[in-house]
């Protein structure tokens, strides 16, 4: 986590750079909040540590790998996603239940939260900031195939496309179509095939190298 | 499998050190009890469908400004963080980077 102050080496401006007027506010609630013991300090430093170097796209490309080299976990993940990624070592925090909802030839899932951001943190880090725009959030609903196009994805014309808005208490993981030539790939070869938006439904997972 | 394609490439989770700091405090303070996620999510769609009305949001700083403006009123809600208090806290920040040399650690006295 960087740290402030950013001192610069200007020699007109001896005093240290002022941080932006939101990281003032910023700073000042948490001076507030650790006075009154409403906070610790050295807890929000773990929660960046966490977010910015443990959680990422990572945890779901391997929950989505295991789902396509192992039928009984690919089972539980569509029966109950929570359950089958905490038994990963991925849950959330926020109370919120995790859904898989699976791409097949007939169907293409994508998820949008039209209401903030809400997104499945624990398997995919956080959102990228396309995912917290408006013309995405307002865009997926009304118009998900020229979005897709958007993205460089075309689907047949035989598959719909299904939308899916996240909520506080439901986000939703996509589980994309496993690309032929794959069989015999280890779970690390399938999950480098993977992509955070692939999972997001804004991509289709990739074809393996000939 | 030596030349696998390039997925997700390197972009930064936050843009910038005020980003990451507010998210760690709403996360921080829900994990702590001081209010639900769910009633978070209400709040910061309220702002966020506020702040839409004015102009197309991009997803990055305007985003996180929204986060902090919702955090704020929470806090200035429950009394935790009064906004006059706040406000002065924010000043006194202010006045010590502008008053401590470059390269020492700036504190507030």
């Amino acid at each position: 986590m960087q740290s402030f102050p950013m001192p610069h080496d200007d020699p007109d401006h001896p005093h240290s750079l002022l941080p932006p007027e939101p990281a003032l506010r910023v700073k000042a609630l948490e001076t507030i909040l650790a006075a009154k013991g409403l906070i610790d300090p050295a807890a929000l430093d773990a929660i960046v540590d966490t977010y910015e170097n443990r959680i990422g796209p990572k945890n779901g490309a391997a929950v989505v790998a295991k789902a396509w080299s192992d039928p009984v976990f690919h089972a539980q993940l569509l029966e109950d996603a929570t359950a089958a990624v905490s038994a990963l070592g991925f849950y959330g925090r926020q109370g919120e239940h995790i859904v898989a909802v699976e791409n097949t030839p007939g169907q293409h899932n994508m998820v949008v939260c039209t209401l903030c951001s809400c997104y499945p943190w624990p398997l995919l880090g956080i959102p990228p900031a396309w995912y917290k725009s408006d013309a995405y959030r307002a865009r997926a609903v009304r118009e998900p195939r020229k979005v897709l196009a958007d993205f460089g994805v075309t689907l047949p014309e035989g598959t719909s496309v299904r939308v899916w808005d996240s909520t506080a208490e439901v986000r939703y993981l996509v589980i994309p179509m496993r690309p032929e030539g794959t069989e015999g790939f280890s779970d690390e070869q399938l999950s480098a095939l993977i992509s955070r938006d692939s999972m997001i439904g804004t991509a289709l997972a990739a074809e393996p190298a000939s | 499998m030596s030349d696998c394609p390039e997925i997700g490439a390197p972009e930064p989770v936050f843009q910038e050190p005020w980003h990451a700091q507010v998210f760690a405090l709403t996360v921080h303070l829900n994990e702590s009890g001081a209010f639900q996620w769910t009633e978070w999510v209400t709040r910061f769609s309220a702002t966020l469908a506020r702040h839409g009305l004015e102009r197309d949001l991009n997803g990055g700083d305007d985003y996180f400004m929204a986060w902090l403006e919702t955090l704020e009123r929470l806090l200035a809600e429950q009394d935790s963080a009064p906004a006059q208090e706040t406000s002065e806290i924010r000043a006194k920040w202010e006045a010590a980077y502008l008053a401590t040399p470059h390269g020492q650690p700036v504190k507030l006295t």
